[in-house]
């Protein structure tokens, strides 16, 4: 796969990733072969994470939380129960991506995402209250995402959900997105995620833009 | 190269689609090791899982069995998740076994288990999820490494050990102990770090993708200082073995829409699509479901990849007849491992 030329390296921003696992590894070497700059972060010092990262994600940089905290855009890729350990002050003003998803089978009944009918990025959300939220990524498997990336307008490219309350940060996650290699469809409010949380039919779901705006739009209508 | 199979037992079918008892089930799993043994096999794991569907929930206990009933075959947990175990029992449990299979076959894999039943079934709570796994493992580690029966450990999860004898002893000393992983790269530095080999589990996606992990493990491990002897990959997948591919898809495919129906049910998965199922199962995708000269050639291909040392399927599944698992099982013994061995000369 070759998305993204290297001509794009000086004019492509800086993403930071917050958790280097499975989602967190994957993203980072769609973003470094789109000609972003990756900084990946953990809960633990940089220096523990570096040959993780040279090996699994070489062109990135391992750095400390903060760090990957000032990136233009940042991904967070925690398990959904450890959300309250991404530290809410540094991520003020940004633009992030939660690629989280609340799965009581592998996460277990937490408390925080049971008291309502709040979706699991309206309580992320509700922690990061000072950062543009973005849900996205929740929808498709780790180990689907470089495989199923094409370059723009491939026919029947597959289509990633975006949603949020600040059209600004969806504009420049949807750019994001696309570089890496997805169609992007507006799904509306930060609320609308749910339209794609497990449980629905989108979740896991491979869908083109088209397919995925009649999937979302329909059970907005329905809902 | 090692080929083998695993199982979390498969609980059979009525005509009707209902499911026939859990007791049919661990006597067609202990069956079907004895079978595999005969046949030539070189590994069985087991377990653990606690479904009704599949019921192969106490490894210990059908390992000790089987090793009392098998000659030859390598025994093993597929994994034991020991974050809600008691290291000290389980260490028990298998050394116990490891002497009545004559010592040397039996081995332990630790793992965290891909959902969290076992929390609530042994009564821990998932904010200690990490902890109960890194302080299990270490006790586990600890024990087996004891150079004398006696054992001191001090941990937090669990009550500390003063110098109290921890018995039997493997028949060789030691028990092989596994970490199971199912892709995440900070296990396989920690499993590279800890001397450990290392078990992936491949459920979905190209294997071969899992290259970059056993880099990582062996340079971790190097890095460690451990002989690169000590450093083994091994890896488990889903497959079938027919005579041809097209019964191997046709026999495999009920217990797997099965299954996914199931976890679709739990996990909010949509309806399984046979589109996705044939695409896993042609190469490069995780399945090795085909004939013998396929799954050989597949597996061969991947050691290019990972440098692995065994090989082993889960072919049971969603309810599939006993006596296709049966012939699965041979055709892999007397079927497949020569080939593999074959293709791995030639290279
Ligand atoms: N697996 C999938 O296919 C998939 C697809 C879409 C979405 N998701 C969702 O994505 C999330 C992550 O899943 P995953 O499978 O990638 O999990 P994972 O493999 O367990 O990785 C989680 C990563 O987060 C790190 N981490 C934990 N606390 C952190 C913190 N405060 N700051 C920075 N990093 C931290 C962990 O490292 P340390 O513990 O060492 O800090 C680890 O690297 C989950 O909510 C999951 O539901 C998963």
């Amino acid at each position: 796969m070759d998305i993204g030329a290297q001509e794009h390296v000086a004019t492509r921003g800086t993403i930071g990733i917050l958790g280097a696992g499975r989602v967190g590894t994957a993203i980072a070497r769609l973003a470094i072969a789109a000609g972003y700059q990756v900084k990946i972060a953990t809960s633990k010092p940089a220096a523990d994470n570096a040959l993780i990262i040279e090996i699994v994600t070489p062109g990135a940089e391992a750095v400390n939380a903060h760090e990957a905290a000032e990136a233009d855009i940042v991904v967070v890729a925690v398990p959904l129960h450890k959300y309250k350990s991404v530290g809410a002050e540094t991520l003020a003003g940004k633009t992030v991506i939660d690629a989280m998803n609340y799965w009581s089978v592998t996460d277990g009944d937490i408390a925080d995402f049971e008291v309502d009918e709040r979706t699991s990025s309206e309580v992320v959300a509700a922690h990061l209250a000072e950062s543009k939220l973005v849900k996205s990524f929740n929808h498709i498997g780790y180990h689907e995402m470089e495989p199923d990336a094409l370059p723009f307008s491939t026919a029947d490219r597959r289509a990633l959900a975006v949603a949020g309350d600040h059209q600004g940060a969806k504009d420049q996650v949807a750019a994001f997105i696309d570089a890496l290699g997805f169609d992007v469809v507006d799904a509306g409010a930060l609320a609308a995620g749910k339209n794609y949380e497990p449980g629905t039919d989108v979740f896991n779901g491979r869908f083109s833009a088209e397919e995925l705006y009649a999937k979302l739009h329909g059970n907005l209508i329905s809902a | 190269m090692e080929i083998g199979a695993y199982s979390f037992g498969d609980s059979q079918l009525n005509a009707d689609g209902s499911l026939r008892s859990t007791t049919e089930a661990i006597q067609n799993l202990f069956a079907a090791i004895k079978h595999a043994d005969d046949v030539g096999l070189d590994y069985f794991g087991v377990g653990e899982h606690h479904t009704t569907t599949m019921p192969a929930s106490s490894p210990g206990a059908m390992i000790a069995a089987a090793a009392a009933a098998t000659t030859q075959i390598k025994l093993g947990s597929a994994a034991s998740i020991i974050g809600t175990d008691d290291p000290v029992r389980i260490f028990q449990q298998f050394a116990t076994a490891d002497a009545i299979s004559g010592g040397g076959r039996v081995e332990i894999t630790a793992g965290r288990g891909s959902s969290v039943e076992t929390f609530p079934l042994f009564g821990h709570s998932l904010e200690e999820y990490d902890d109960l796994y890194a302080q299990k493992l270490e006790l586990l580690m600890t024990i087996n490494d004891s150079e004398t029966e006696n054992v001191t450990w001090s941990g937090t999860v669990r009550p500390s050990l003063d110098d109290l004898a921890v018995v039997p002893r493997p028949a060789s000393g030691k028990l092989p102990i596994w970490l199971a992983t199912g892709g995440n790269a900070s296990s396989s530095a920690r499993a590279g770090q800890l001397g450990l080999p290392v078990s992936y589990g491949i459920i979905g996606g190209a294997p071969h993708r899992f290259a970059p992990l056993t880099e990582l493990y062996r340079r971790s491990g190097a890095a460690a200082g451990h002989k690169p002897e000590a450093l083994k990959v091994s890896v488990g997948a889903l497959g079938f073995v027919a005579p041809t591919k097209a019964e191997a898809l046709e026999r495999f495919y009920p217990g797997w829409h099965n299954l996914n129906v199931e976890m679709g049910r739990l996990r909010g998965w949509p309806a399984p699509d046979k589109r996705a199922y044939l695409a896993q199962a042609d190469a490069p995708g995780a399945y090795y479901v085909g004939s013998p000269d396929e799954v050989a050639e597949r597996i061969a291909h991947l050691h290019g990849y990972l440098g692995h040392m065994r090989h082993f399927l889960q072919m049971d599944i969603g309810g599939i007849p006993q006596e296709q698992l049966l012939e699965s099982i041979t055709l892999l013994a007397t079927e497949v491992k020569p080939r593999v061995e074959r293709l791995l000369a030639q290279k």
